[in-house]
């Protein structure tokens, strides 16, 4: 057996081996994932995708912190029944800003892709302090302590110049007024006119019913309520944007 | 003077974290380094008693007490092979599977009856990172360590390479864990599944990771043999691609050097690709190559036999690692992937099934001639039947990576089963079978403690196992169907809370077989401790395990084709 003797060089040489095993291991991943960057079609062309407001990301990384994509995933799929439950199927340009992506891979609880608008404030704060209290049979935890801890964001702009560092577009002008935007956003007696420029369609709410207080609550109900609301999908081509 | 060095280590590590503490204003870095400290002055207490023991032995040897240096002589005095890390690497990987099983459970209990939940640092959406890390990373991470230090100085004739690194790879890896787990219960996550831990942490385990590499590769240079064996080459791609997955997954910008956030350098579907590329391939190189490193060489070492076709390992090895780095996207079937890349996938993942087989009917096969040897133990039994799962999710999975199949079984618990099926039948069972393999002969005892409570801890984690996966097969399947479900008129039947409460039974079930895996689990803790203490509970039925004690044997030499690279 000629290839056994020829395989005979590689065992011989624990280098050679490593160097070898190695190649053979990165050409799947060249061949799949590079494309993905370069390929003009991999994110569809769309109206209305905006960088999140300082405290939507504040609401996101507490999204991320508690560990929420374990049970819901933001990801519908073009099916029948998951476009009548969800709304329009996921665009891969919807998560263009996500560093991470947040899609999921498990339904315990329900796809949150569009969960933006069809509930009121009050109902996703009720849910989080004791979910049963809405969805009776629901077997989601409590997140009450949310309610009752005061957001930290001293160091937000900080996020927002390390998101521009990975290529969201933050502009100076949002950076600079990073804090300033994300105390307007919970403050609807504020002047937020300005904020309302840097961010299209943000809305400006006090988002847990607690005015004394900016609390992980307001962030992350604010953050829940913008998932799926950018995209204009009047506006969206679907032919054109085929793959 | 190890221990030594350990608390120069540890005493270095509590500095390190002070100084964090003392310039951050990130209050969960704060909190985290608080934990943190607790657990290395609880680790600092123990190496300098270890120190103290070491150093008064030293001077008693020296002093010419010979009689109290030779009564209490060590069992690390004078061996062939570095087989100290080994041992504490059976004891760290017995510790931490227990750990991990019973995070396990309590999760599972979590969600039959969500009261289970203790908001915010119990809840389920920190505690599950932490059971899925502690079990891949946890146990089968030390599984693999401790057995690929073995099996490379066994097959090589040679001592580990670099003298302290060895330590400095389980010391460090088990830092790296409390690293991680400390997060978790506070918080501190990527978000990335199966890659949970913040910045600080990747850079940490990237450094012990290589110095991992070095011990190893440097252990294969120093080899007697001409050739490596084939349990070397997938502990060796194991290695290395787990260090180029680790590395490009993790590429993120920290927003600050001293707080814990950090945000990934790729967003969106590019993200979500590197993501599952690197996902897919901790099952697939962490998972199973370096657990095929250890069929390769613990199988016929335990049936006495050869490995049946040196041929197939070769095709095996190459064709395994080239095709499963493939079969990522098929976890982003129907998403807002690029469909090229999802079919791409898919056919990957199918055409995977065959090197998993040719894997499987090699690890079998090697008990031909050895069969009969099934009756009478219960330590080859366990590696048959982990051999046997692997199979058996090695054939599901390439199922499930079917785009229709996919549709019905992604985001359900039938995935969860299919996982189970992998990691308590595979991975549990077959490093099961080499602490068992590995504690008498470590620790010098002619035999096991006990060998029926092998065969019990293998039946308990059997039926375990099998209720679990059913169990969940009926809950995934249940649940996809429901989602789809239309009446008559064209409207959906179920709202999504009716798919939750139809589970209920399925969730409680699921616990149950956890919990006897778990059971299983605290047995064999128990044998490996009373192992360790000395003495025999029951009689010895048979052979078992312990007939070829000698533990420096160079794998067994074959009479069949091809076997000149065990010899």
């Amino acid at each position: 057996m000629a290839f056994i003797d020829k395989h005979k060089i590689l065992e011989r040489r624990a280098t050679l081996l490593l160097v070898v095993s190695l190649l053979v291991v990165t050409i799947g991943g060249i061949v799949e994932i590079v494309p993905l960057f370069f390929l003009k079609n991999t994110i569809e062309k769309v109206e209305g995708m905006r960088p999140y407001t300082p405290l939507e990301l504040a609401g996101r990384n507490i999204y991320i912190r508690e560990g929420c994509y374990v049970c819901h995933s933001q990801m519908i799929r073009p099916f029948r029944d998951e476009v009548e439950r969800y709304g329009h199927y996921s665009l891969a340009a919807e998560s263009m800003f996500d560093h991470p992506f947040q899609w999921g891979s498990k339904r315990t609880g329900p796809d949150l892709a569009r969960v933006g608008g069809r509930y009121s404030d009050e109902w996703h704060t009720q849910h989080l302090i004791e979910p049963s209290d809405v969805v009776p049979e629901s077997i989601m935890p409590s997140y009450s302590f949310l309610a009752k801890t005061e957001l930290h964001y001293a160091d937000i702009a900080g996020h927002l110049k390390a998101n521009a560092v990975v290529g969201v577009p933050y502009s100076e002008d949002m950076i600079a007024n990073a804090m300033a935007d994300l105390e307007t956003q919970v403050d609807p007696d504020s002047d937020y006119d300005a904020f309302q420029e840097r961010y299209a369609k943000a809305s400006v709410r006090n988002f847990d019913g607690n005015p004394d207080m900016i609390s992980e609550m307001d962030a992350l109900v604010a953050y829940l309520q913008m998932l799926g609301t950018l995209v204009d999908f009047d506006l969206y081509n679907e032919t054109e944007n085929l793959r | 003077m190890k221990s030594g060095f350990l608390t120069l280590v540890i005493a270095a590590l509590a500095v390190l974290a002070l100084g964090a503490v003392a310039r951050s204003s990130d209050p969960l870095l704060v909190q985290q380094a608080v934990l943190v400290g607790a657990v290395l002055v609880l680790a600092l207490v123990f190496a300098v008693r270890g120190t103290a023991k070491e150093m008064s032995n030293d001077t008693l040897a020296k002093s010419g007490w010979q009689g109290v240096a030779k009564k209490n002589t060590p069992l690390w005095v004078n061996e062939k092979y570095s087989d100290t890390v080994v041992r504490y690497g059976v004891v760290a990987t017995a510790f931490w599977g227990v750990v991990g099983l019973l995070v396990g459970v309590v999760v599972a209990l979590q969600l039959a009856w969500p009261q289970f939940n203790i908001e915010p640092w119990l809840n389920f959406g920190r505690l599950r990172p932490l059971h899925t890390s502690a079990v891949i990373f946890a146990f089968g991470g030390n599984a693999l360590i401790m057995s690929s230090f073995y099996v490379v100085q066994r097959t090589t004739g040679a001592r580990l390479f670099g003298g302290i690194l060895p330590w400095f790879v389980f010391w460090g890896y088990q830092f790296f864990i409390v690293l991680a787990a400390t997060g978790y219960i506070l918080g501190i996550t990527q978000g990335r599944e199966y890659a949970e831990p913040e910045w600080y942490v990747d850079l940490w385990i990237t450094i012990v990771w290589v110095a991992y590499l070095l011990v190893f590769l440097g252990t294969l240079f120093k080899r007697k043999e001409p050739h490596i064996y084939v349990a070397n080459w997938f502990y060796l791609a194991f290695i290395v691609t787990v260090a180029m997955l680790h590395v490009v997954n993790n590429l993120a910008v920290p927003v600050s050097f001293v707080g814990i956030k950090s945000y990934s350098a790729f967003a969106g579907v590019q993200d979500a690709l590197v993501q599952w590329w690197y996902g897919h391939n901790a099952v697939g190189f962490f998972l199973t190559a370096g657990f095929l490193g250890m069929m390769y060489y613990f199988v016929p070492k335990q049936a006495n036999r050869p490995v049946y076709s040196y041929r197939l390992s070769i095709i095996h090895f190459w064709a395994l690692i080239f095709l499963y780095i493939w079969a990522g996207p098929h976890h982003l079937h129907y998403t807002a992937l690029p469909d090229w890349a999802q079919t791409l996938g898919m056919v990957f993942s199918i055409m995977l099934w065959m090197p998993s087989w040719g894997g499987m009917i090699n690890g079998l096969m090697t008990l031909s001639g050895a069969w009969h040897k099934l009756r009478t133990d219960p330590i080859l039994r366990m590696f048959v039947l982990s051999i046997a799962f692997y199979g058996m999710s090695t054939f599901e999975g390439p199922v499930m990576s079917i785009k229709s199949v996919n549709s019905l079984s992604h985001y359900t618990d039938w995935t969860i089963g299919h996982v189970h099926s992998g990691a308590l039948g595979w991975v549990g069972m077959i490093s099961f079978g080499v602490i068992y393999f590995l504690t008498p002969r470590l620790w010098n005892r002619s035999r096991l403690y006990s060998m029926r409570l092998v065969n019990w801890h293998l039946w308990l984690a059997t039926i375990g196992i099998v209720i679990y996966a059913a169990v969940m097969w009926v809950a995934g399947i249940t649940q996809g169907l429901m989602w789809r479900e239309y009446d008559p008129q064209g409207f959906l039947v179920n709202s999504f809370i009716d798919t939750v409460s139809a589970l209920h039974p399925e969730y409680v079930m699921r616990m149950v077989g956890g919990l006897l895996y778990l059971l299983g689990g605290l047995l064999m803790a128990f044998n490996v401790f009373m192992t360790i203490r000395g003495g025999a509970w029951d009689q010895q039925e048979d052979g078992g395990s312990t007939q070829q004690t000698d533990a420096s044997a160079a794998p067994v030499a074959g009479a069949g084709a091809g076997n000149a690279a065990i010899a």
